[in-house]
């Protein structure tokens, strides 16, 4: 029984047969590049889908749905949905061994745009991703010196009092956005660009470059330290972590299941999220990086073992970030007490030791019953566990402003931060290989450059062309373009990219074919969760998300959050309503890669009906007049 | 006679007793040029903390005795100079200063203030605090001045990973064109005439030029083609 699915004459001549594929392996024909061993093609494979997600991303959405009960959603759609799509794109790479373009065009000309839609998400989300990996190198820049520039705050012009945004803050907040963003209050007020964002920046894409220089034969043995420091630098910070005080707590606070959260459908649209953009399908990086395979490489196992590492990864990063934060927090938690503590000393002129954190509540109580305006003239501040430890943050607070603030209370502080910042590092360059591999590869394909044009001039125009692009950040509302970027180039697209993908696979390829395929290149035909998952289960999820993601975003006031010192709850930061010409933006980011999908499509259509009409034409003029036909 | 010595003597007694009186009566919490003093002991030592007791309160007011004798250059204040009152078990008290040569004139606020900024280090050392633990209330520690170095350290580690950057940038450059170069090489050897070894050679020269000249700028290089 063959499975229904759409016409699609003359596949057979764009694609290599099984007979030649065995005979370009033979003969190790054509100058395709090729993995030097297997373990290069898993590192680079583990470092594209291991990035800074899994380090402040997870652990948020674990904390924030339910700790342990989260590993639940998130496990489950890590099997239903992340394992098919990962198989689908090695096995479809290694068996058209061609980039996203290439890939695409060969199974239907109409699906190009689905390449070009990758080469345009790539692209775009390899612009605001280098310029994180910029503020790391800021930050890991400003590590070797003791005290660290964020502990403490700087002192004003007169010497006469700390500096009042920081006091009426926090000194990693300042550090964070004065003197490292130098943010403006608006995303409308641009400010200016900021030399040593510029600089930062400038070091970022040069160091991509030299590593993506001749594309996997450099980036190759560039993993082997990318992919693996991160790992090393997480174990230093388990044990560093379990001997700090509170991070069992931590530990403890992020992993209690509450599985009431499971009744709650956007834990699972979340898990769903995270368990999709975890792995870096629809770029078109990984379907590249598998076709540099050899045909008969195992991509079953690949895929069943790069989910297995990825999911580990998350769970493991998300213990370590927990148990300093459980540090952080309790750190917080007794510098609170203490300060109530010697208020009321202070006022009551008691003798110290007194009151101790054991017998702070009923000495408080006690002191209230007999002294209550004197309490109340005090303003104690309450100061409860749960409160910061629920302050955990995602995103960029949590590395630049929780993290490095945990880091300034551990003894030798700078030591932290520098392995803390290389292993940032390590996780984003290695995501960035491959962005670049999205971007340039297809590159290629569509023949935009001249053939004969060197790969690395190529990928130098590529950086050099982001570099100028991502300048956009390196001005004073930086901030607020890449939360822009980050919300749009990197959400809605993806989804559709990877809907058509197995759209196209399923249905336009044909499962039938792409089964025979995989029995040819790893002996067994694909089982039947495979098929079913495929089929359906995978494309009914990621086409779940998608209404709901577009449907969130559409009906809601599209907001940010904007850091103004000048705002009446200052340190929260203000929510902002974006400017009307930013919806523009939003277009371009959003909506122009995925439309770019039928779009493609369409002008296919319309140049070969216009070729046809000609050829039609010029065929009866060649009747009537028996001249060869112009075509 | 003896009636007058009687009445010296009983006169020298009473002013002996009242001067120390009259010193109490000059020290008072909230006196118009008295400071208060807070002092935190455990919170600074903790297990090594001392405990506060008279002799710990005579070398404060030794102490303080010799931060005036510093502030004015002179040898007369003495420990009978500094007078304390209002004691509390938290430790605080409040102190004032009286001038050695009017036992009833008191050192204005702003000269004390003057002279403990001046030996504050000295004062915190004698008792093992800091300026934290050991509180002048009303005299603010001046901040430290900040610690400006010529070049900002992030510079400098900026310089090197961007220096070893671009040297392997350099390098890798160079070696794709001499890996190139050679394979040229070994094609023009199966036989291609001279005109296309020339027209090689003077590709490959100027390429050379190029990146022997412009270093990284090769991208803009590349862009002009």
């Amino acid at each position: 029984m063959r499975f229904p699915k759409l016409p699609n004459p003359g596949l057979d001549d764009r694609i290599p047969s099984h007979q030649e594929l065995e005979r370009m392996e033979k003969e190790e024909a054509g100058d395709r590049p090729k993995w030097d061993n297997k373990t290069q093609y898993m590192l680079t494979c583990v470092g594209f889908c291991v990035g800074l997600g899994n380090v402040w991303r997870f652990p948020y959405l674990c904390q924030s749905h339910g700790g342990g009960a989260f590993m639940i959603p998130f496990l489950i759609l890590l099997v239903l949905e992340g394992i098919p799509l990962l198989h689908l794109e090695f096995a479809i790479g290694q068996r058209l061994r061609s980039g996203s373009v290439g890939v695409w065009t060969a199974i239907n000309p109409y699906l190009t745009g689905v390449g070009i839609a990758s080469l345009l998400v790539s692209f775009l989300v390899g612009m605001y991703y280098n310029t994180i990996i910029a503020w790391v190198m800021w930050y890991f820049f400003n590590s070797f010196q003791n005290p660290l520039p964020w502990s403490q705050c700087p002192v004003n012009a007169n010497l006469t009092d700390l500096v009042s945004e920081c006091a009426r803050s926090s000194p990693v907040d300042y550090f964070w956005y004065r003197d490292t963003l130098n943010t403006s209050t608006s995303i409308g007020d641009s400010g200016g660009l900021q030399w040593w964002m510029v600089l930062c920046l400038l070091c970022a894409w040069l160091l991509l470059y030299v590593c993506c220089l001749r594309g996997i034969e450099t980036t190759g043995k560039a993993v082997y330290v990318t992919s693996t420091l991160p790992y090393v630098v997480l174990t230093i910070f388990l044990i560093r972590g379990l001997t700090l005080k509170g991070s069992l707590d931590g530990i403890k606070f992020l992993f209690t299941p509450d599985l009431n959260e499971l009744m709650n459908p956007s834990t699972w649209l979340d898990a769903g999220a995270q368990v999709f953009y975890s792995f870096s399908l629809a770029f078109g990086g990984l379907i590249s990086f598998s076709s540099y395979n050899s045909v008969h490489n195992n991509c079953e196992q690949d895929a069943v073992i790069i989910s297995i590492i990825n999911g580990f990864t998350s769970v493991y990063a998300a213990t370590v970030i927990y148990s300093i934060i459980g540090f952080r927090a309790t750190e917080r938690f007794d510098d609170c007490l203490e300060g109530n503590i010697l208020a009321l000393l202070n006022a009551f002129s008691l003798a110290e030791g007194n009151i101790t954190e054991g017998n702070y509540a009923e000495s408080l109580q006690n002191l209230n019953g007999t002294f209550p305006e004197t309490i109340q003239s005090l303003d104690l501040k309450t100061c409860d566990l749960q409160t910061f430890l629920s302050q955990g943050v995602e995103g960029t607070g949590l590395a630049f402003i929780v993290f490095t603030e945990a880091i300034t209370k551990m003894p030798v502080s700078p030591l932290w931060s520098i392995l803390f910042f290389i292993m940032l590092f390590c996780l984003g360059l290695s995501t960035m290989f491959g962005s670049i591999e999205g971007t340039v590869v297809p590159l290629q394909d569509l023949n935009i450059f001249p053939k004969r044009w060197p790969k690395e001039a190529i990928t130098g125009i590529v950086c050099l062309v982001s570099f100028i692009i991502a300048l956009i950040f390196a001005q004073s509302s930086g901030n607020y373009w890449l939360a822009l970027f980050d919300s749009f180039a990197g959400s809605i697209p993806l989804l559709v990219i990877a809907f058509c993908e197995m759209i196209a696979v399923v249905y336009i390829y044909g499962i039938d074919r792409f089964n025979k395929d995989i029995e040819f290149m790893i002996g067994h035909k694909p089982n039947l969760f495979w098929q079913v998952t495929w089929r359906f289960v995978s494309p009914l999820i990621v086409l779940v998300i998608f209404v709901f993601y577009f449907v969130t975003k559409v009906s809601s006031n599209v907001t940010y959050i904007a850091w103004n010192p000048s705002s009446e709850d200052f340190p929260t930061l203000e929510v902002l309503e974006y400017p009307a010409w930013i919806y523009v933006i939003i277009f371009i980011l959003a909506g122009v890669p995925s439309l770019v999908v039928p779009g493609t499509a369409m002008f296919k259509l319309i140049r070969r009906c216009c070729r046809i009409d000609l050829k039609l034409s010029a065929m009866s003029l060649g009747h009537s007049t028996k001249n060869t036909p112009v075509q | 006679m003896r009636c007058l010595r009687m009445l010296v003597r009983i006169l020298v007694l009473l002013y002996l007793a009242g001067a120390p009186a009259l010193a109490q009566t000059l020290c008072q919490p909230n006196a118009s040029n008295g400071y208060r003093v807070r002092i935190s002991i455990k919170t600074a030592l903790g297990n090594q903390a001392y405990e506060w007791n008279e002799n710990e309160m005579f070398l404060f007011r030794a102490t303080m005795a010799f931060a005036m004798r510093r502030y004015y250059k002179t040898e007369t204040y003495n420990v009978d100079n500094i007078i304390v009152c209002n004691q509390t078990r938290r430790v605080s008290f409040w102190f004032v200063v009286i001038s050695p040569e009017n036992p009833t004139m008191l050192i204005p606020k702003a000269d004390v203030e003057k002279a403990v900024s001046m030996s504050r280090h000295r004062i915190n050392n004698a008792f093992l605090l800091t300026d934290r633990t050991l509180e002048f209330l009303g005299i603010y520690p001046t901040l430290a001045e900040p610690v400006n170095p010529d070049t900002p350290p992030w510079l400098i580690v900026f310089g090197v990973v961007i220096g070893a950057v671009f040297a392997g940038i350099i390098a890798l450059l160079v070696s794709s064109l001499l890996q190139k170069r050679r394979k040229e090489k070994g094609m023009m050897e199966d036989g291609q005439d001279e005109e296309d070894r020339q027209m090689k050679g003077v590709e490959n020269g100027i390429n050379l030029d190029g990146i022997y000249n412009r270093g990284f700028t090769d991208d803009d290089r590349f862009t002009k083609l």
